[in-house]
């Protein structure tokens, strides 16, 4: 199954929550003939876009903004967007700008999500033709603008960089012609120019539209709102996940110049100031705070990859105490004995909890009066957020206000399922009341131990190899924690498929006539969530690595390995996609200076990505020199941003192969700050190339598919190099 | 009682509690919000200020230790500085949030060393974290300033 096809559906909220979710809101409401996307619109205002919809805005001086649905939050897919749009507006792209929408479900819904929000690598893919027939439509309306004004015939009119031409030398800008314009009705069905004809779309000029505004300081993200009379919280959080409060003592916090109310919220103790370092005084100086661990967990992250690894072997006592039950997927001819002998490898994997870390700490900002709550801040899932909020206010999800800021990175932190920051936030606004601004700054320390970690994983696998050294059968089984089980992003299948992506649809499980796959999600109070590329970030790792050392098994070249299964499986893009990382980086020819090479190749969200590094071991830290990226993500609309993504991608997965891990000791995060939670830093960046598939088909993602490539690629190198297959992660533990 | 900051050639007298770290003077006294907040201890570099031209995390120094000193941060570059241009030409920022520090570590290393050598680029940028991982177009850019000098368009 498409990568893509499982998110949006796992995305889906079902009609039942959504009737949940409005309920609880409104009170009595006639649901009766109501679809889940009518519930979650209700209380929205009826806004007019004006003449050119919801995405097009056209200045007075003529100038062009395209309102981005998908949040910005480094991916660059608002510029992408907006070239999109001026590619069939023939708009003059020197003076395209982005703006950011705010939460409005109905006019903003992400197509393959069926909800507003970003994720999955969707951004393009998804508003690919609706951003055409956007700028197609406002094309029109100028055309037929020009052609009543010049009594000429349309056909005869031609548009270039923001200019209309027509029979006699006739000629005006978009300014000059905006009046008569915006006066037209927009074609139902606008005609879309040839993809031959495209003069921007797949071009260097297409550049980010907020790099100056990024280069200069200017005011863009949620840290940076500031009000008149704004108040700043922070808030003090159980120490372990499930732990609650019992009691505390505020007295001493109350005198902290600065602060001006302590209370109690659901998540622990709210301390309000004037401003950030008076409010971490205050909570500093909050005395005798009990906490109840009766439902916390207690274990350290080893006990607990113990179980899992007790569940992978089938101890059904490990599974029942951590609620593990076992669900099938992948599985086809006769798996019984079939894994036995000596032709059989047996690899095991263990993966650590990961903290996204994004470099803004988790913060909003918000207003509420009576039931009414405006919100400014980066949102990645608005009308998830609504959702949310509206049980907290007693307001229908439409009717809460998100102004979508830009984000300081996410990674998928701020797609949170219970919109646990943005929550925490109006309950203290509520609290506050008054419609008086409220920002809620976690510090660092609060953003790293607030969970929502890329679950830990083990992944156990068996190979049985044919005398030809391939794989005839192939049994899976992954122990891993599911963010998706209970809550309402869970879909009707018992199969939580961001657990197993990457195995699921795996082209050599394709090419191999018996397999066998299995997942156990284990509960912990230890929160999770998805992490830049999901699923793959432990998928590409297991099956790559996995398939390198049944190529070294079989003495074979692990590209001539890769061509073979891929041809068994009719993989012709990972196949085309192999050859070009292949060719740039010079596989099989020598190195030096002690260096070897890996290569690894993945598809997420419909992308296929395939990477060569060269790589040595110093002083036991992989040292990655140079890194070959190849993609195939259908069109490129902006190649450069692609390959922007590429190296921050690659370098994203690269720091947390390397030294990302997230540990538990008696429940306790051991990890707090950047000094205790390795990053990648400049040194340790190796020199990226990325090359781009040519390719005329529906554009795919490129946000998250160049993350999980890279861990593998090091891996497989590392086996090259002589060193033993790596069997969990990070490299570098400490 | 107040103390005064030179701030980007501007004075300002400030009442904050002499502990303060400048970061929290800067963004919520004076609301000069272009330097950032990380980590809040010296690690992470999103905080970078100039004190007396030298790059300094500002959310670990007390506005106490800085009278008489000359604190310049983003907004002192005026947009102007080739740095940035560069910055822009090489569309480096991915999410941004951090290249106000990465941009005044860069300025600060240029204008000691205008044509600086990768492990000169290692050695004054490591103490700069991006999660995004724009690091290869940092280090092009910084490469990139001085040969091909050029004011950044105005927004």
């Amino acid at each position: 199954m498409n990568a893509i096809l499982n998110d949006s559906l796992a995305l889906r909220p079902t009609r039942r929550t959504a009737i949940v979710a409005a309920t609880v809101a409104g009170g009595a409401l006639a649901v009766g003939a109501c679809s889940p996307m009518k519930l979650l619109q209700l209380g929205a205002p009826n806004i007019d876009f004006g003449a050119f919809g919801p995405f097009v805005r056209i200045a007075p001086d003529g100038s062009v903004s395209v309102v981005s649905k998908h949040i910005e939050f480094g991916q660059g897919s608002a510029s992408g967007l907006a070239a999109v749009v001026a590619e069939e507006m023939d708009a003059d792209w020197d003076r395209v700008k982005i703006e950011l929408a705010p939460g409005n479900t109905k006019a903003y819904a992400n197509t393959l999500m069926g909800v507003q929000g970003t994720g999955g690598s969707t951004a393009i893919n998804e508003a690919w033709d609706q951003m055409r027939q956007a700028g197609a439509a406002a094309r029109a309306m100028f055309v037929q603008a020009a052609a009543a004004e010049w009594k000429a015939p349309a056909d005869q009119i031609t548009v270039k960089d923001g200019v209309v031409s027509g029979p006699g030398g006739k000629s005006a800008n978009f300014a000059e012609l905006l009046p008569a314009a915006a006066k037209q009705t927009p074609p139902q069905k606008p005609v879309l120019k040839d993809p031959k004809n495209f003069t921007l779309i797949g071009t260097a000029r297409v550049n980010r539209r907020d790099s100056h505004a990024k280069s200069t300081g200017a005011p863009l993200f949620t840290q940076d709102v500031y009000e008149p009379g704004m108040l700043t919280a922070v808030v003090l959080h159980s120490p372990r996940f499930g732990g609650k409060l019992k009691s505390f003592d505020a007295a001493a916090a109350k005198k902290v110049p600065g602060v001006v109310d302590v209370f109690e919220i659901p998540t622990g103790v709210a301390v309000v100031a004037t401003g950030v370092y008076a409010a971490r005084k205050g909570r500093d100086a909050l005395a005798q705070v009990q906490w109840d661990d009766a439902k916390a967990e207690m274990r350290s992250s080893e006990q607990m990859l113990a179980a899992y690894k007790a569940i992978a072997g089938g101890e059904t006592k490990a599974a029942r105490e951590n609620k593990a039950d076992w669900v099938s997927y992948e599985t086809k001819g006769d798996a019984n004995g079939a894994f036995t002998g000596p032709d059989v490898l047996h690899a095991r994997y263990d993966f650590p909890y990961l903290a996204h870390a994004a470099m803004e700490p988790m913060n909003c900002t918000a207003r509420v009066q009576g039931n009414k709550a405006r919100l400014k801040f980066a949102s990645q899932i608005p009308t998830l957020d609504q959702m949310n909020l509206a049980t907290v206010v007693g307001n229908l999800p439409g009717a809460i206000e998100i102004e979508t800021l830009y984000a300081g990175g996410s990674f998928g932190r701020r797609g949170c399922i219970d919109s646990d920051y943005v929550v925490e936030c109006v309950r203290i606004a509520k609290h506050v009341g008054g419609n008086r601004p409220v920002k809620l700054v976690w510090t660092r320390e609060d953003d790293m131990t607030a969970g929502r970690y890329r679950p830990m994983a083990h992944h156990d696998v068996q190979v049985k190899v044919g005398p030809d050294g391939y794989p005839v059968a192939w049994r899976h089984r992954t122990v891993i924690q599911s963010f998706m089980k209970g809550t309402m992003m869970a879909g009707s299948s018992k199969l939580d498929a961001t657990a197993v992506e990457g195995v699921q649809g795996s082209p050599y499980l394709k090419a191999i006539p018996v397999t066998d796959c299995q997942v156990a999600t284990p509960v912990s109070p230890v929160t999770t969530l998805w992490w830049r590329s999901v699923g793959a970030t432990h998928t590409a790792m297991v099956m790559e690595h996995t398939i390198d050392q049944l190529a070294a098994r079989a003495k074979i070249d692990p590209v001539t390995y890769r061509r073979t299964l891929y041809a068994k499986a009719g993989a012709d893009r990972h196949l085309k996609v192999l050859n070009l990382a292949v060719e740039k980086s010079g596989w099989g020819t020598p190195l030096t200076d002690g260096y070897a090479r890996g290569v690894a190749v993945h598809e997420s969200f419909g992308t296929v990505v395939a990477n060569v590094v060269e790589v040595k071991l110093d002083n036991g830290t992989p040292k990655v020199r140079r890194a070959v990226c190849a993609i195939d993500c259908g069109v490129a609309v902006a190649p450069d941003q692609v390959a922007a993504q590429m190296e921050g991608g690659l370098n994203y997965g690269l720091s947390a192969g390397l030294f990302g891990q997230i540990t538990l000791k008696d429940g306790l995060v051991q990890q707090t700050n950047f000094d205790t939670y390795r990053v990648l830093r400049m040194n340790e960046s190796p020199a990226i190339e990325t090359y781009i598939l040519p390719s005329g088909a529906h554009p795919t993602g490129a946000g998250e598919p160049g993350t999980p490539v890279v861990i593998p690629a090091v891996a497989n190198a590392l086996l090259a190099g002589g060193y033993p297959a790596t069997t969990s992660l990070p490299f570098v533990k400490a | 009682m107040t103390i005064q900051l030179d701030i980007n050639g501007k004075t300002y007298a400030v009442a904050s509690e002499p502990d303060t770290p400048l970061l929290w003077v800067l963004r919520d006294e004076l609301h000069l919000t272009g330097t950032k907040y990380g980590c809040g201890i010296a690690a992470c570099g999103a905080c970078t200020v100039h004190v007396n031209g030298a790059p300094t995390r500002a959310c670990q120094l007390p506005i106490s230790a800085l009278g008489g000193m000359k604190i310049t941060t983003i907004e002192g570059l005026l947009g102007r500085h080739p740095i940035q241009a560069a910055w822009v030409r090489h569309d480096v920022p991915q999410c941004g949030y951090c290249q106000s520090g990465q941009i005044m570590s860069a300025v600060a290393l240029v204008k000691d060393k205008p044509h600086p050598t990768d492990d000169d680029i290692d050695a004054a940028m490591a103490g700069n974290i991006c999660r995004c991982g724009a690091y290869p177009r940092i280090r092009a850019a910084i490469k990139d300033a001085l040969s091909a000098p050029a004011p950044v368009a105005a927004a």
